[in-house]
């Protein structure tokens, strides 16, 4: 079992600094997932944990020792590349064993490991093939397999299932959650997929621009974003956010965006004249049958019909494209105009500065 | 990548493939003559070369030149000890007659007949044909290698392409391996610096490398040959190239396997860099093989000689050996054939597919 953790680590390549001091404990036996859009260092991050990569500044701690200075063989992690990195010239079984004969263990004990966790990744019957004789998901597993077998201190990730079809990357999403709750292991693994990160992690890592934006458990980055970043990331389809400027309106404020006002009581940390910008997610957004209490009136201009559920794409005038979902069927037809009404406590209130002021208004 | 094996067509479909089905297109038949010009220029002196070394000292020499090696049939004819060439003939009355040649004055020769031993007959020699057969004279090939010690020269020339090959690829590759799986300042510099020596002509470091050499006490042995030429740019070039092509992923995952870095040179970057490594492989064969020069120059005994410098011996001031020059030559061709023929396969299949799709 194996705790992590990064001291203001930071990371330049030549002059451009990449990765801007970041904090993070990773503690034992913890899935933990980095997720943010392309390039926003999260192959980086990973890489300075395994070694690969020197660090500028900071630290990085395994188990309490500062490792800046060990090798990524001496670390005794795990990892497993996007590209699978198989060693093309060996077989699958000289695969997962090259790594156990480099560290000098006996030909029957590799044997047994080998055949193990081959088992375990039903691979069995390919360990004399070349890689080359394998599909994507059957090489994704001896990837795995490969570092399984050497027992590491902690497996990392890095997109292992982006090279997969839909199907396959949920099945391999479904074991590989499987194989963390059987051999337990602290486990780091990168994603760009928000929906990968929402259902295999403990802990959820939002990284952009070589910041941390908000770490922590799967729902409470869903419940409650602290910024807008966070809280356009995680979700799908996306949260709706809307920039909207902040006018009193009686003992209250109105959100006026476009030609539409949302009414909100008065509230600490908004005040008349603020830019914001409040969010409410898809499934938030209530349909109402008329103008009266609705915040805003649109027209359809996309509706998907999913059979159990259906998604409305709506158009309001000065305002981005509205997304709602709706449980079951509706009859609801394209150019077709619709009140809509935000369900206060799920409204999330973004500053100007982009931090949260508040997750849930009162009604 | 493309797996060359899996299509391999039979020969005779290769050969007579064509555009499309059905009749012959003009463009067959400009390939086919194209490629048979080809195959005669390539092969055509090859073929002449093996040929002319099975011909006799006087089989060389002869005008027009006859294609194949041939012999004059010569029979045992009853009081004579020698056997003696066999002519046909044309008498005076216009009959033709196989006789033998006992001698030759001038422009007459006197000629006996076989089965009538006794009598002998004069004949003007522009009137007798010498009799010919199809006969390789291996003599050209058993006497070097017997009587002149030439095996001793093939064994050093083994000696020297191989050890001087097996020298090469290994400082070549380490050389390669550092100057590509490793990123440093300066990396590009070294490598330019490498490739840089290679327009420094042998003729002009001759006399210090020799100099060097003597000061090592290597002059007249095989080492004098092996060493000095080990490290080429030219394969520290080539290696490292390829292995810049090596997806670094894989270092990578060998680094996370706790492999050394000697583990990685020789258990992943050797393996994949395999192609590249036989192409140098051939290129130092070939090198080390036809060396001339500088063995000639560090070589001063017979017995290292190699078969280069050998095969100079038969070139004397005054005299020049063709059939011996021509038999050895072929000898000192088989090898290199051989090396080709069996290593050609590993610069066709691209053993480069790293797995990945
Ligand atoms: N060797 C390098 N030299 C300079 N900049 C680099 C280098 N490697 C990465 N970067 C930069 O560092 C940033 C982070 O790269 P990184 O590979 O970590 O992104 P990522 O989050 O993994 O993206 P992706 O999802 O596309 O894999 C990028 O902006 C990239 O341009
Ligand atoms: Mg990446």
């Amino acid at each position: 079992m194996t705790q992590i953790v990064l001291n203001e680590v930071r990371k330049s390549y030549g002059d451009v600094e990449v990765i801007h001091g970041i904090d993070l404990t990773v503690d034992s036996g913890e899935f933990v997932v980095f997720v943010g859009p392309s390039g926003c260092g999260k192959s980086t991050l990973l890489r300075i944990i395994a070694g690969l990569e020197d660090i500028t500044s900071g630290a990085v701690q395994i188990d309490g020792d500062v490792v800046n200075h060990v090798t990524a063989s001496d670390r005794g992690l795990a990892m497993v590349f996007q590209s699978y990195a198989l060693y093309p010239h060996m077989s699958v079984y000289k695969n997962m064993a090259f790594g156990l004969e480099n560290s000098k263990m006996p030909k029957s004990e590799i044997d047994a490991r080998v055949r193990e966790a081959a088992g375990m990744l039903q691979i069995t019957d390919y360990l004399d093939r070349k890689p080359k004789a394998l599909s994507g998901g059957q090489r994704q597993r001896v990837a795995i397999g490969r570092a399984i077998v050497r027992d590491p201190k902690a497996f990392l990730f890095d997109e292992p299932l982006s090279n997969l079809d839909a199907e396959l990357r949920v099945t391999m999403r479904k074991e590989l959650a499987a194989l963390h709750s059987k051999i337990g292991g602290t486990m780091i693994y990168v994603t760009h997929d928000q929906t990968e990160a929402m259902t295999l992690a403990d802990k959820i890592v939002v990284l952009q621009g070589g910041r941390v934006e908000q770490a922590g458990r799967p729902l409470d980055l869903y419940n409650t974003p602290q910024n807008v970043f966070v809280a356009g990331f995680i979700g799908s389809p996306r949260m709706n956010l809307i920039e909207a400027v902040a006018e009193a309106e009686g003992d209250g404020l109105a959100l006026v965006a476009g030609g539409t006002r949302v009414r909100l009581p008065a509230m600490a940390g908004i005040s008349a004249g603020d830019r914001v910008t409040y969010g409410i997610r898809p499934e938030h957004v209530i349909l109402t049958d008329s103008a009266e209490g609705a915040d805003m009136s649109v027209t359809i201009a996309l509706s998907e019909q999913l059979g159990g559920e259906t998604y409305l794409y709506c158009n309001a005038e000065g305002l981005p494209q509205l997304t709602v979902h709706q449980l079951g069927q509706l009859p609801i037809e394209e150019g077709q105009a619709l009140h809509l009404r935000f369900d206060r406590p799920r409204m999330h209130l973004f500053g100007a500065d982009g931090q949260v002021i508040a997750n849930g208004v009162a009604a | 990548m493309a797996d060359t094996t899996a299509d391999r067509r039979s020969i005779a479909a290769l050969v007579t493939a064509r555009r499309g089905r059905g009749k012959l297109h003009w463009t067959d038949v400009f390939t086919y003559a194209y490629l048979v010009f080809g195959v005669l220029l390539m092969f055509g002196p090859v073929v002449w070369l093996v040929l002319s070394s099975f011909k006799s000292p006087a089989g060389l020499v002869e005008f027009p030149p006859t294609l194949l090696p041939l012999g004059q049939v010569s029979v045992t004819v009853e009081g004579y000890d020698d056997p003696l060439p066999l002519f046909l003939t044309t008498l005076e009355d216009g009959t033709q007659k196989e006789l033998a040649q006992v001698r030759r004055i001038g422009i007459v020769s006197q000629m006996v007949d076989p089965e009538n031993p006794g009598e002998t007959i004069r004949v003007p020699i522009d009137q007798r044909e010498p009799i010919r057969e199809f006969r390789l004279a291996t003599e050209n090939y058993v006497d070097p290698l017997q009587r002149f010690n030439f095996t001793r020269y093939l064994w050093n020339s083994v000696v020297v392409t191989t050890l001087a090959t097996l020298v090469t690829l290994l400082i070549n590759s380490m050389a390669a391996y550092g100057l590509s799986i490793y990123e440093f300042k300066g990396r590009n510099a070294i490598m330019l610096f490498v490739i840089g020596t290679l327009m420094i002509p042998i003729t002009v470091i001759l006399v210090p490398v020799y100099l060097v050499v003597t000061q090592l006490g290597m002059v007249n042995s095989l080492w004098a040959v092996i060493l000095p030429g080990a490290a080429t740019p030219t394969g520290v070039f080539l290696l490292r190239q390829y292995m810049l092509t090596i997806p670094r992923d894989l270092i990578e995952a060998a680094r996370m396997d706790k492999a050394s870095e000697w583990q990685i040179y020789w258990r992943v970057v050797m393996p994949l860099a395999m192609p590249a490594v036989a192409v140098l492989a051939i290129f130092s064969i070939m090198w080390r093989w036809n060396e001339f020069l500088w063995p000639l120059i560090v070589l001063n005994r017979s017995e290292v000689y190699t078969l280069q410098v050998g095969l100079n011996a038969f070139q004397g001031e005054l005299d020049v050996q063709w059939h011996y020059i021509l038999a050895m030559t072929v000898v000192t061709l088989i090898p290199v054939v051989l090396v080709f023929a069996f290593l050609q396969r590993f610069i066709t299949t691209g053993i480069a597919s790293s797995g990945m799709k």
